[in-house]
């Protein structure tokens, strides 16, 4: 698109217009301290030149580190189809899909988006999508807040610090009672939570696998809420369920998660996609866009908007949630790359991860200084105990040529020698060997 | 606009038909015919305890979303669960089969702050 200037002389025009003598009496509403200190930018560049300038800027980035860091976001391999057909301009230049009679390509994709997250969460209904796993898990916590009208909500800190903070900034002006229960040994500790689910409680909230990796069965919870009339939450990791239990199996009423790991790039924290699936009895509390498939006046199949009543142009102030945008691009990425995986590719792809997870375990446990915790199954992460601060191996691996994982002291008290190792399809037997031996150089 | 005698009616256009303490709940017709086709009816909960003009229930239709408020203090006795699988029952009958709830009344003098037959009749008449 060019960039075309204002004039000086269609600058005055305007300002005559309004009754206003100068573009600085424009902004006099806003305090001198924030208003920006100038706009001196440099004289326009080539093509050439700002090619070379960014090309330059990006290298500054280290792309080239072999990567072991996951907590929560995922360095997956991504089908070179999923860039081809997402960026076709049908999709990429297209507008919120109001009218149905000229937008079916883009709602049939949202609905077979939709179609998608229940068969892979194993519930009922989904929405279009929301912004990221953080703010799908906090818009689920509201819809229990809406359909049990109580204010109790129960986090396990196994759910990833940044949803749990996103979900602390949102609370933090409504009268929501937040407990957050301690980890056991990298699980959930199930006596903690079961001893605080009662009849106030309107939802316990979980993460499967955990923020240390750690693969559980909720099903007792989940039943333990119900019996108290609390609803369950639980945020996923969608590759995991080509091998772990899905929350649909285990009676969950509101399944959310991180949709990056769907075709989506790391990209530095974003745009990613957040996931929201629930049972069909809670869709009215449902937040966000809901594709229907419908038939015209000829009989013939279509895609529509569907239950916009609980939406903002029609309920204003009463809305399900002020989120009604979705991540449409990234939903539809998430989609084109289901589709290319299947499912058996789905089953294939989280039992290769699974068996590399194992793979590196079992090399970094024959480290002497070493300890990785047995006792609890994991599928793509586990943690490390190194003899020193987690921070500082770190450091020194990515001197070395690898990011080692996270640190978890950053974020668990108690654990600063505790590294979280991640491991996905497309670290290659011999970087893992390399990097286990690397590891045992350095510690 | 069909308006029964011997039932109150609120500014918001619902209908209350008292016995003794018993309030049967609706809305009216001409509710309806401003709402036109109903799609969803939220339901409240049994046991809740309402003072007069809290929310009451939620009335979907394919043009709008309303509340709808509680003409009289009381405790919800009973709901019409027909309305969750057939919300068009209070199209097509407002005053009988499209009945919302029943209310225990608190206190029946509340009725003096709603209106009667001839004066809903007005009131109506007054809007359109």
């Amino acid at each position: 698109m060019n960039y075309t200037p204002h004039t000086d002389s269609e600058v005055k025009e305007m300002l005559s217009d309004i009754g206003v003598s100068s573009v600085e009496e424009l902004f006099s509403d806003i305090s001198p301290d924030i208003r920006a200190k100038s706009f001196n930018l440099p004289e326009g560049k080539s093509e050439f030149e700002v090619k070379k300038y960014l090309k330059d800027l990006s290298e500054k980035n280290s792309g080239r580190l072999v990567s072991f860091l996951g907590a929560g976001f995922y360095d997956h391999y991504i089908p070179s189809a999923v860039d081809s057909l997402s960026s076709r301009s049908e999709f990429y230049t297209s507008y919120t899909p109001y009218q149905p009679e000229c937008s079916q390509g883009w709602l049939q994709s949202i609905y077979e988006y939709q179609t998608a997250v229940c068969r892979l969460t194993g519930m009922e209904v989904s929405n279009a999508s929301l912004y990221d796993g953080g703010t799908a898990l906090f818009e689920a916590v509201m819809m229990a807040l809406r359909v049990t009208g109580r204010k109790k909500i129960i986090v396990d800190s196994g759910v990833n610090f940044i949803y749990r903070s996103i979900l602390k900034t949102y609370i933090s002006n409504l009268s929501v009672n937040l407990i957050e229960t301690e980890l056991s040994k990298n699980s959930v500790s199930s006596k903690d939570i079961l001893s605080l689910i009662d009849n106030d409680t309107a939802a316990v909230v979980f993460q499967n696998p955990n923020f240390l990796g750690t693969v559980d069965d909720y099903s007792d919870i989940v039943g333990f809420a119900h019996e108290r009339g609390a609803l369950a939450v639980e945020s996923v990791y969608p590759i995991s369920l080509g091998l772990v239990k899905a929350p649909g199996e285990m009676g969950v009423d509101i399944a959310v998660g991180e949709g990056q790991s769907l075709g989506n790039y790391l990209s530095f924290g974003g745009p990613y996609l957040g996931i929201l699936a629930c049972k069909k009895k809670f869709v009215r509390k449902m937040p966000g866009r809901v594709v229907g498939k419908t038939v015209d006046v000829e009989g013939k199949e279509g895609y529509v908007l569907t239950l916009q009543t609980r939406e903002q142009h029609i309920r204003r102030e009463k809305a399900t949630s002020n989120i009604c945008s979705n991540q449409s691009l990234c939903a539809l990425r998430a989609l084109i790359y289901l589709c290319l995986l299947g499912r058996q590719g789905l089953r294939d792809l989280a039992q290769v991860i699974y068996n590399k997870t194992e793979f590196a375990k079992s090399l970094i446990e024959s480290i002497p200084s070493v300890e990785v915790n047995r006792e609890i199954l994991t599928f793509n992460e586990f943690t490390v105990s190194v003899p020193k601060k987690a921070d500082k191996v770190s450091a020194e691996m990515i001197k070395k040529g690898f990011v080692p994982g996270f640190p978890l002291g950053r974020v668990y008290k108690g654990m600063d020698n505790y590294l979280l190792i991640s491991v996905t399809e497309k670290r290659s037997k011999e970087e893992i060997s390399k990097f286990a031996a690397t590891l045992k150089k350095i510690l | 606009m069909e308006v029964l005698e011997g039932l109150f009616y609120s500014k918001e256009h619902e209908w209350v038909k008292l016995e003794g303490k018993k309030a049967v709940i609706g809305i009216t017709d001409y509710a309806r015919h401003s709402l036109v086709d109903i799609t969803f009816v939220e339901l409240p909960a049994e046991g809740a305890v309402l003072k007069q003009f809290d929310k009451l229930a939620v009335v979907e239709s394919v043009k709008a979303v309303s509340d709808v408020y509680c003409p009289l203090s009381g405790k919800v006795k009973e709901v019409n669960s027909a309305l969750s699988d057939n919300p068009e029952l209070i199209n097509k009958s407002p005053y009988q089969d499209g009945w919302i709830a029943v209310v225990e009344a608190e206190n029946p003098d509340e009725v003096s702050n709603l209106m009667d037959s001839s004066a809903y009749k007005k009131y109506i008449e007054t809007l359109s």
